[in-house]
C-alpha cells in the first residue's frame, strides 16, 4: 500500500460510484487490547461483502483522511485512512494504520465479492 | 516428557503454535512422534501490515499461509491441515457443527495427546471457542477412548481460577527451532522476534523463563 493521495483516491471513488459494489468495512483495536491494558475498552466492527450502490463519495481531510459514501437510502463512512492501493483486480483498498503500523480501520470497494 | 503415539495440535491462527508450544512440538518430533497441526484460520484479520505496509487485508491470508507452511517445515510437522474458517469469526460458528468438524479430524488422526487452548482462559475469542469445541468433541468420546488434552492458558486471571499449570516442559534444548518457528511468521513477529533474540543473548531471566518453559493445564472431563 502507498500513503493516500487525495486526488487519486477521489478519482477511484468516483470510478466505482453508481454501480453495484461490494464493501468491506472494518474497525479494530486488536483482540488483545484489554488483555494488555485492562482499563482499555475494546471495540470494533466488521462487515464483509455488503452489496450496495453509492451515488456519490468523498475523500477528505488533511491526513489521516475520512471517506464517506452516500447512498440513496443511507451512508457508509470511515475515518483514520492513511494508505491506499488499487490492486490487480481493480479493487480500491483503503486502510488506516496506527503509529506502530498496525491496521486500525479498513474500507474496501470491489465490483466482485471479496473471497 | 512422556512419549506419545501421535500428537494433534488444534489452534485457530497461524503463529499460535509458534509462541506457546513450538518447543514441545519439536521435542515430540525429536522423540519420533508424528505431529499433526490443524489450524482453523489463516489469520485473515491480523493487524500487522509492516511499516511501511508490505501487506493489505486481501494479501495477508496468502502471506500468512506461506508463513504457516514455513513454520511447519522448521518444526518438522508433516501433516498440516488448514480448516478454512475465518479469523475472528470462530466464536460465531454453530458450536455443535464446529465440534463435529473437529471431532472428525480427531477421529482421523486418532491422537494420544491433543494440544489446544484452555476454553475461557485464552484471551482471544477464537482461542476460547477453539478450546471449547475441542473439549466438547473429546467429551463425546467414551471415557476410555479419550486422548489426553493439554491446554494453553494465559489470561490474566488464569492461575487464580484454574491454579498452576500441571505440566511444564523445559524446551531450552530446542530453543533455536522455537525462535525459528516464531520468525517464520515474519509478517506478525518481525519486531518481536528480534527483541526476543536480543533478550536471550543478554540472558534476561524473565524472557528466558517465558521462552524456555512451556506450560500446560491437563483438561479434566
Amino acid at each position: 500500500m502507498e500513503p493516500a493521495v487525495k486526488e487519486t483516491v477521489q478519482k477511484e471513488i468516483d470510478r466505482l460510484a453508481n454501480k453495484e459494489v461490494y464493501i468491506h468495512l472494518e474497525t479494530t483495536n486488536g483482540a488483545y487490547a484489554s488483555h494488555f491494558d485492562e482499563s482499555f475498552f475494546s471495540s470494533g466492527a466488521y462487515i464483509r461483502n455488503a452489496k450496495l450502490i453509492y451515488e456519490h463519495g468523498k475523500f477528505t481531510g488533511k491526513g489521516p483522511y475520512r471517506v464517506g459514501l452516500k447512498m440513496n437510502f443511507g451512508w457508509v463512512y470511515a475515518e483514520g485512512i492513511t494508505h491506499f492501493e488499487v490492486d490487480e483486480t481493480g479493487r480500491l483498498l483503503l486502510a488506516g494504520h496506527d503509529f506502530s503500523g498496525k491496521l486500525a480501520v479498513a474500507l474496501q470497494i470491489s465490483e466482485t465479492p471479496f473471497e | 516428557m512422556e512419549k506419545e503415539r501421535h500428537v494433534l495440535v488444534i489452534f485457530p491462527h497461524p503463529d499460535d503454535e509458534a509462541f506457546g508450544v513450538s518447543g514441545t512440538i519439536s521435542l515430540h518430533i525429536d522423540n519420533g512422534t508424528p505431529v499433526t497441526y490443524a489450524c482453523l484460520t489463516l489469520g485473515e484479520m491480523g493487524r500487522n501490515m509492516g511499516n511501511p505496509p508490505f501487506a493489505n487485508r486481501e494479501t495477508l491470508p496468502k502471506i500468512r499461509r506461506k508463513e504457516l507452511e514455513a513454520a511447519a517445515k522448521v518444526l518438522g510437522i508433516q501433516d498440516l491441515r488448514m480448516l478454512g474458517y475465518r479469523d475472528k469469526t470462530v466464536e460465531f460458528e454453530d458450536e455443535e457443527l464446529l465440534a463435529n468438524r473437529l471431532g472428525t479430524t480427531i477421529g482421523e488422526v486418532n491422537p494420544s495427546l491433543i494440544i489446544t487452548f484452555y476454553p475461557g482462559y485464552a484471551v482471544h475469542p477464537d482461542h476460547d471457542a477453539t478450546g471449547a469445541a475441542v473439549t466438547r468433541a473429546v467429551k463425546e468420546l467414551p471415557a476410555d477412548k479419550r486422548p489426553k488434552v493439554h491446554c494453553v492458558a494465559f489470561s490474566n486471571n488464569c492461575e487464580e481460577e484454574i491454579g498452576q499449570a500441571d505440566i511444564v516442559n523445559d524446551v531450552s534444548t530446542v530453543a533455536d527451532r522455537k525462535i525459528a518457528a516464531i520468525k517464520a511468521h515474519t509478517s506478525q513477529t518481525q519486531l518481536m522476534a528480534a527483541n526476543m533474540e536480543e533478550s536471550l543473548k543478554n540472558q534476561e531471566p524473565e524472557v528466558m523463563a517465558r521462552i524456555y518453559n512451556e506450560r500446560f493445564w491437563t483438561y479434566k472431563f
